[in-house]
């Protein structure tokens, strides 16, 4: 027997056009799949690499970091590897020689540091206990306040979203000012409390909306009060909800720049503030400008990655009704 | 929205008149205390009499003190009603304090002439600087950069609905490209500003500027021509908040039934009829909230402008926010800078308005 057995299922020419159109179809979905996470994932790579270049490989452009003995012969090699330095990273004092010793650099940003986690971590919590309590408020009770019923005590939480930093901006320099706030974490802390707070609320009354009275009214008639009920029954249920409200602040108030701008100067400076005033002065230094950017994104890039579930579900409340 | 769903609970609160005063004493105490010591700071400041004050901390103090009062005496006075209006009444007091009075304070430093960094201090000056701001160009321009800037939205707005339809699709590692898509959102926007508009844009050693050369662009600049400056502004913001909106596109395209989609396939609607006919009216409220919340976002926008072009060249891609900003360093005035910021505070909202109000009528359904 030469020849093949005839096929007894085959696919029509109708049917093969079908499947190219298919896999046409797939390639181009992956395709641009891939080209938008090039887009997004591309600086940050840049940036990473960048911190371990030095002026030659700036200038060259190479762009993949690897040891020069494995490095292949050749000049296309050379355009495109390069031996990573811990140059940039020894210019704020975190590299393997330099993390011994003291440092006034790695002093400096370290404190940087810390002023932005102290700000971001307690602008956020106060937000999320301030903005909850009052979601909760308005989700289960009937207000009145002067003419404002809950609808409108709602609008009002929400409407502080419009105001544009920039209106408060000048006369909070001046209230500080008189106040002995200026140049102080406190001062941040309470404008950014003030800044991420219409999302809190917006988030956990979305989020309480969604919890059945029922449980509540069992607790009471179990002998709870309202706010025993509160803290033991309903805030386990909304605590998924207030992750992700606590998260979204966290990135908006580690990310602010413009009030931190405006109302600090040597004390409470936060990490924004310093990247910004290394901006013009580093010419083509690039290393550091680098390894300094990096370090500021890193811990935002961590929880990114770590508890993308939580942002996604934040930023999704409300959108959906 | 309210209403419906509420707790209804009935308590017997049995409040004695004296637990009646004690509460009233508090608040009324401690409203008195507020006063005096105002009172006592403002003598000093008028220069009546020297109580030794150095700063206007204690004014403060004693407004924390009656806040907290206040929150007390609820409980006291009106017993369970109380606790309820407990839950509410911190964070309103909160916003109370940090926008109306420093908004009524703002009123009053907007009709001023009030250099920071002179002695002279305050002067009232009426309204020199709406006139001053009448004439000025660079606001006007920065105002009209406003309008392209948040034009460039649709543009936003269609990538967004394109990447959320292909993440609501069936793809494989799904996880992984939603990760992905959102970091931008995730890095600060003055990193940001050094990571792409100082680095990989700079003309001589930057990625994209020897990818332009390759591409056969000569002398790749991104920052020098106006519009070029304005555009690349327009993309990098794109680029921050372009996950943003795809989240909550997102959210809404995963809302929809899937026998809607089922349905029309049925009926013979196919690929771009299906997507025109069926989910893009049906995503029209998510799709009208994204890009409100987008507007307001993108109304903010200076960062960026304040870290890699301080507004150039000649003002090009000024923002409202940030060409205040460089007012102030530059002249530290801080009258005319507020007043600038008030009127489009004013334009914002009677826009944001309308805009709601044209919202609600798109996205009414329709009968």
């Amino acid at each position: 027997m030469t020849d093949t057995p005839a096929q007894i299922f085959r696919d029509s020419d109708s049917d093969r056009g079908f499947r190219m159109k298919w896999w046409a179809g797939r390639t181009a979905i992956y395709g641009v799949l891939a080209l938008w996470a090039v887009i997004c994932l591309f600086p940050i790579y840049w940036t990473a690499t960048t911190s371990f270049k030095m002026a030659p490989n700036v200038m060259q452009g190479q762009m993949i970091p690897w040891p020069a003995e494995w490095t292949p012969e050749g000049d296309w090699a050379k355009k495109l590897f390069y031996e990573p330095k811990w140059k940039g990273w020894e210019s704020i004092g975190l590299s393997p020689s330099t993390i011994g010793q003291e440092s006034t650099v790695r002093a400096e940003f370290l404190k940087r540091f810390g002023n932005s986690a102290i700000v971001a971590l307690s602008a956020s919590t106060l937000a999320v206990v301030l903005g909850s309590l009052a979601a909760y408020g308005l989700s289960r009770f009937r207000y009145r306040f002067g003419f404002m019923k809950n609808d409108d005590i709602s609008f009002f939480f929400l409407s502080q979203l419009i105001l544009p930093p920039v209106v408060l901006a000048l006369p909070f320099l001046v209230l500080y000012k008189e106040l002995a706030l200026l140049d102080t974490r406190i001062g941040l802390i309470l404008l950014y409390t003030l800044t991420v707070l219409p999302i809190v609320i917006w988030i956990m009354k979305d989020q309480f909306e969604t919890i059945p009275t029922e449980l509540e009214e069992a607790a009471l008639v179990d002998g709870l009060s309202i706010w025993g009920a509160f803290l033991t029954i309903i805030l386990p249920i909304a605590l998924p909800g207030m992750v992700a409200a606590f998260i979204l602040s966290l990135v908006l108030t580690w990310n602010e720049y413009f009030f931190a701008a405006l109302l600090t100067s040597t004390h409470a400076n936060t990490l924004p503030v310093m990247v910004a005033s290394q901006t013009g002065s580093q010419g083509i230094n690039w290393w550091a400008m680098a390894a300094l950017s990096f370090a500021a994104i890193l811990p935002l890039v961590i929880i990114g990655v770590l508890l993308e579930r939580f942002i996604i579900k934040g930023m999704a409340a409300g959108a959906v009704k | 929205m309210s209403g419906g769903d509420q707790l209804h609970v009935v308590t017997s609160d049995d409040i004695s008149d004296n637990r009646r005063r004690i509460g009233r004493g508090l608040i009324w105490g401690s409203a008195g205390l507020l006063a005096l010591v105002a009172l006592a700071q403002a003598a000093q400041v008028l220069g009546w009499r020297d109580f030794g004050f150095a700063n206007w901390r204690p004014t403060l103090y004693a407004y924390c003190l009656f806040a907290t009062c206040l929150c007390w005496a609820q409980v006291i006075i009106r017993g369970e009603q109380g606790k309820r209006t407990l839950f509410v009444l911190p964070a309103a007091l909160f916003v109370v304090s940090l926008t109306i009075f420093p908004l009524l304070f703002g009123l009053l430093i907007a009709f001023s002439n009030w250099n920071l960094s002179s002695l002279s201090g305050r002067q009232f000056n009426g309204t020199a600087n709406l006139v001053q701001m009448w004439h000025d160009p660079f606001y006007w321009n920065a105002l009209g950069n406003m309008v392209i800037y948040v034009a460039a939205i649709v543009v936003e707005y269609a990538i967004a609905f394109g990447l959320a339809l292909i993440l609501a699709g069936q793809i494989r590692a799904r996880k992984f490209w939603r990760v992905a898509f959102l970091m931008p959102l995730m890095l600060s926007p003055v990193a940001v500003s050094w990571m792409i508009g100082k680095s990989m844009l700079e003309p001589r050693f930057g990625p994209l500027a020897r990818l332009a050369r390759a591409l056969g662009v000569e002398q790749p600049s991104f920052f020098e021509s106006p519009w070029m400056a304005k555009l690349t502004i327009m993309v990098l913001d794109a680029w921050t908040f372009i996950p943003f909106m795809m989240i909550m596109l997102l959210a809404g395209l995963q809302a929809i039934p899937k026998e809607l989609q089922e349905a029309s396939r049925v009926d013979g609607a196919t690929g771009w009829k299906s997507f025109w006919e069926i989910t893009f009216p049906l995503m029209l409220p998510v799709s009208v909230t994204a890009i409100l919340i987008r507007i307001i976002f993108k109304l903010k926008l200076a960062d960026i402008v304040i870290t890699i072009t301080s507004g150039g060249p000649g003002g090009a891609t000024d923002t409202v926010t940030s060409f205040i900003f460089r007012e102030y360093r530059e002249r530290s005035n801080v009258g005319y800078g507020t007043m600038l910021a008030m009127v489009y505070l004013v334009l914002i909202v009677i826009g944001m308005t309308i805009l709601m109000k044209l919202a609600a009528r798109l996205t009414r359904p329709r009968t």
